[in-house]
């Protein structure tokens, strides 16, 4: 019993390696599942000796960490809820940084057929109107929040049995929507990356109302002083680097470009 | 699911570098919780067999109660507390393994304190008379309920280690999930999941079983116990 | 040493969920021998012994050693019908009453050992308690009660579940601890086991010290109608 204690405790005991400086950062689920982050940070701690923690939530959550203080900065993509995170000072300012787009995917057999729609509009009025399954983020995450902006849009508050809220994650979304063999909002990356397709194709894209901005914004160290502001602020410097720019825009998945570099300098 | 199997076989074998790290961290923060959470359930369970107090029927009840507590509700509770516009904030504890293991703790206690309260209980009963004639102080009495009942307390320390193991909800809110530093074998399986790449999360998955079933025998041969003759 | 006894019961009553079990009940126990507590099932045997021994508060009356209960309570030990057996090993459970006066793990076990000798148990040492026959069970019981040289020992019914060798070796100890000055107080059942051992009797009925006295005398001139029937074999009630 003794040694069983001994072995226990000594595994326990095991510090974790000491780092080199650390800046937590909020990020979307959009932004992590398209494996940028996986190109980009190991160049970050190369050029700047930082490790960049990524705590991955949906846009509603990263802000709201933000605002209790709980991470130094945020990406995320939903002007609106980004301009009233601003006004309320909880961040110092926002810097646009890079769009990718939304996409509508549907069952291959398209039944509401919306892959010949002119607008964005048009291929989600075919959906209300042959009430063809639909499954929504319905987490308040930025990709559910530029959901909800296109059915307003297009005149419709969706609501009815064919219009189901998971309350979820992009992947978890996508996995009831395959489930389903229902249509469903996604970011490209997400989709790209997403192993478990089924019957699902993408049908309609391309719309500039589907382009998605992402910004960057650091927490207010006027509001929380143990924020580490002067590391945002260099992890800002190299988002919007040079660098940056080609390796984001070289980013390819399925040998399709996902992001559009567009910060300005 | 054979594709699991498969996958689970070439993970660990692949040695890759990032998976025993994620490995070790689930032992790591898991081990801890169970062990904090024994050195107060433990005790906690035979104080309360061994007193009688006005308040011992409601204590009972609502550790049976809390046994059953939501995880998320803990995490989110526990995020509420160490979140820097919390009472403990200063500590700067969040998105750390420090908070997972808090997480853990409030999970598991009352599991291992309740379990081991209706072993200590039936024990205490058949021991009563005999500690009382004895003249035991009440600190002797819990001691020696503790040592002869300790094969059944393992038994519920198990059980704890069995549910913070394969805790995800708690420890994805207050952990993070942050790769290299919060990342453990469940919340990178739900990641996995949420990236509809089952087959590897059913591989990671099949890694937590194993963990968990070398563990258990792993006790259970140093401890000696299961074996005839003995308790 | 300062001896705890004599022990004086003044009235003493002892009740269970507002039922009289025992008293009111005035008796002095003085020091040396064998006093065997004898009567029908439900009488109160039991109890009595309980009370005396502080198991069983006094619900009224009064029970007082000669030394203030903290050192009185030292100085006893008690034997149950049931043995409890703790979930050790014998050589632990003979150890653990040294262990919780204060002696040190290696120096109790040394104690256990010469005292397993004596009541021969030297054999069972490292077995499990809980798996000893009955009554090598109830010869741990006893080994465990004398090995703190108690000066009062109370014995619930030791025999009750005992063959007859068993109960021989139980009652050969019982007379090896009395000659070592061991005060003991025991109750039966077993008309015969009062006969053969018994200094004292005290006769309980319904609750009640229905006559005590010197065995001697008792069983040859039994005061009372309830106590010569009970001698006789008669069923009291």
């Amino acid at each position: 019993m003794k040694l069983i204690w001994k072995a226990l405790v000594a595994a326990t005991v095991m510090a974790t390696a000491s780092h080199a400086e650390s800046l937590k950062m909020a990020v979307t689920t959009s932004f992590y599942n398209s494996g940028l982050s996986d190109v980009l940070l190991p160049e970050i701690k190369n050029d700047l000796d930082l490790d960049v923690e990524l705590i991955v939530v949906g846009t509603g959550q990263a802000l709201y960490l933000g605002q209790a203080g709980d991470v130094d900065a945020i990406l995320v993509h939903a002007r609106a809820a980004e301009d009233a995170f601003l006004a309320a000072g909880y961040g110092t300012h926002r810097r646009e940084i890079m769009y990718n787009d939304f996409i509508l995917i549907g069952p291959s057999s398209d039944p509401a057929q919306i892959a010949g729609s002119q607008t964005t509009v048009e291929a989600l009025q075919s959906i209300a109107r042959t009430m063809a399954p639909f499954v929504s983020r319905g987490d308040d995450s930025g990709t559910n929040k530029k959901e909800l902006a296109l059915w307003a849009e297009a005149g419709i508050t969706p609501m009815g049995g064919w219009y189901r809220a998971a309350g979820s994650g992009m992947g978890a979304t996508l996995n009831t929507a395959s489930g389903m063999n229902a249509y469903v909002v996604s970011d490209r990356a997400s989709w790209l990356n997403f192993g478990n397709k089924g019957d699902l194709a993408l049908l309609y894209a391309g719309d500039p109302a589907l382009f998605n901005q992402y910004a960057f914004i650091p927490v207010n160290p006027a509001r929380w002083p143990h924020v580490k502001n002067d590391l945002a602020m260099q992890l800002e410097g190299w988002l919007t680097s040079e660098k940056a720019e080609t390796l984001i825009n070289s980013y390819t998945l399925g040998g399709e470009q996902l992001f559009t570099f567009n910060a300005t300098r | 699911m054979a594709q699991g199997f498969l996958d689970a076989w070439a993970l660990v074998f692949s040695f890759d570098v990032d998976l025993y790290e994620i490995i070790f961290l689930s032992l790591r923060v898991t081990i801890s919780a169970v062990i904090i959470a024994a050195l107060i359930g433990l005790p906690l369970g035979a104080w309360l067999a061994v007193n009688r107090f006005y308040l011992r029927r409601y204590v009972i009840a609502v550790l049976n109660a809390l046994m059953g507590l939501p995880p998320v509700v803990v995490g989110l509770f526990v995020y509420m507390l160490l979140s820097r516009s919390g009472p403990l904030g200063g500590f700067g504890l969040l998105f750390s393994p420090g908070a997972m293991i808090i997480a853990q703790v409030i999970i598991i206690t009352p599991l291992i304190a309740s379990l081991s309260h209706q072993t200590i209980r039936d024990l205490w009963a058949e021991y009563h008379d005999l500690l009382i004639s004895m003249n035991t102080t009440r600190a002797q009495r819990i001691m020696a309920l503790l040592w002869d009942g300790r094969r059944a307390l393992l038994t519920a320390t198990l059980a704890g280690l069995g549910r913070a193991i394969g805790e995800v909800g708690a420890i994805m809110i207050v952990g993070g999930n942050i790769e290299h530093s919060t990342r453990v074998l469940t919340t990178a399986i739900a990641l996995e999941t949420g990236k509809g790449n089952f087959a590897f999360a059913m591989g990671l998955g099949l890694v937590l079983i194993a963990l968990a079933i070398i563990i258990n025998l792993m006790i259970h041969m140093i401890g000696k116990t299961e074996r005839a003759g003995t308790w | 040493m300062v001896s705890i006894l004599p022990l004086k019961l003044t009235a003493a009553t002892a009740h269970m969920r507002g039922k009289r079990l025992v008293g009111p009940v005035d008796f002095t126990l003085g020091s040396g021998g064998m006093t065997l507590v004898i009567g029908p099932n439900g009488a109160g045997k039991t109890t009595l012994l309980r009370l005396m021994h502080g198991l069983q508060r006094c619900s009224g009356g009064a029970l007082i050693w000669a030394v203030p209960d903290v050192e009185a309570r030292q100085s006893q030990a008690f034997v149950f019908q049931a043995p409890i057996m703790m979930r050790r090993r014998v050589i632990d459970s003979l150890a653990y009453p040294l262990r919780l006066r204060g002696m040190a793990k290696r120096a109790a076990r040394g104690r256990a050992q010469e005292c397993a000798q004596r009541f021969g148990l030297e054999d069972l040492l490292s077995s499990w308690a809980p798996m000893l026959s009955g009554g090598e069970k109830q010869k741990l019981s006893l080994a465990r009660a004398l090995i703190v040289e108690p000066e009062v020992l109370f014995l619930d019914e030791p025999c009750a579940n005992l063959d007859g060798s068993a109960t021989r070796e139980i009652e050969a100890i019982l007379l090896a601890a009395k000659a070592a000055g061991t005060r003991i107080v025991m109750s039966t059942h077993d008309m015969g086991q009062a006969k053969r051992l018994a200094d004292d009797v005290i006769f309980m009925h319904k609750g009640l010290m229905h006559e005590t006295g010197v065995a001697a005398e008792f069983f040859a001139t039994p005061l009372t109608p309830e106590a010569r029937a009970f001698i006789k074999g008669d069923i009291v009630e």
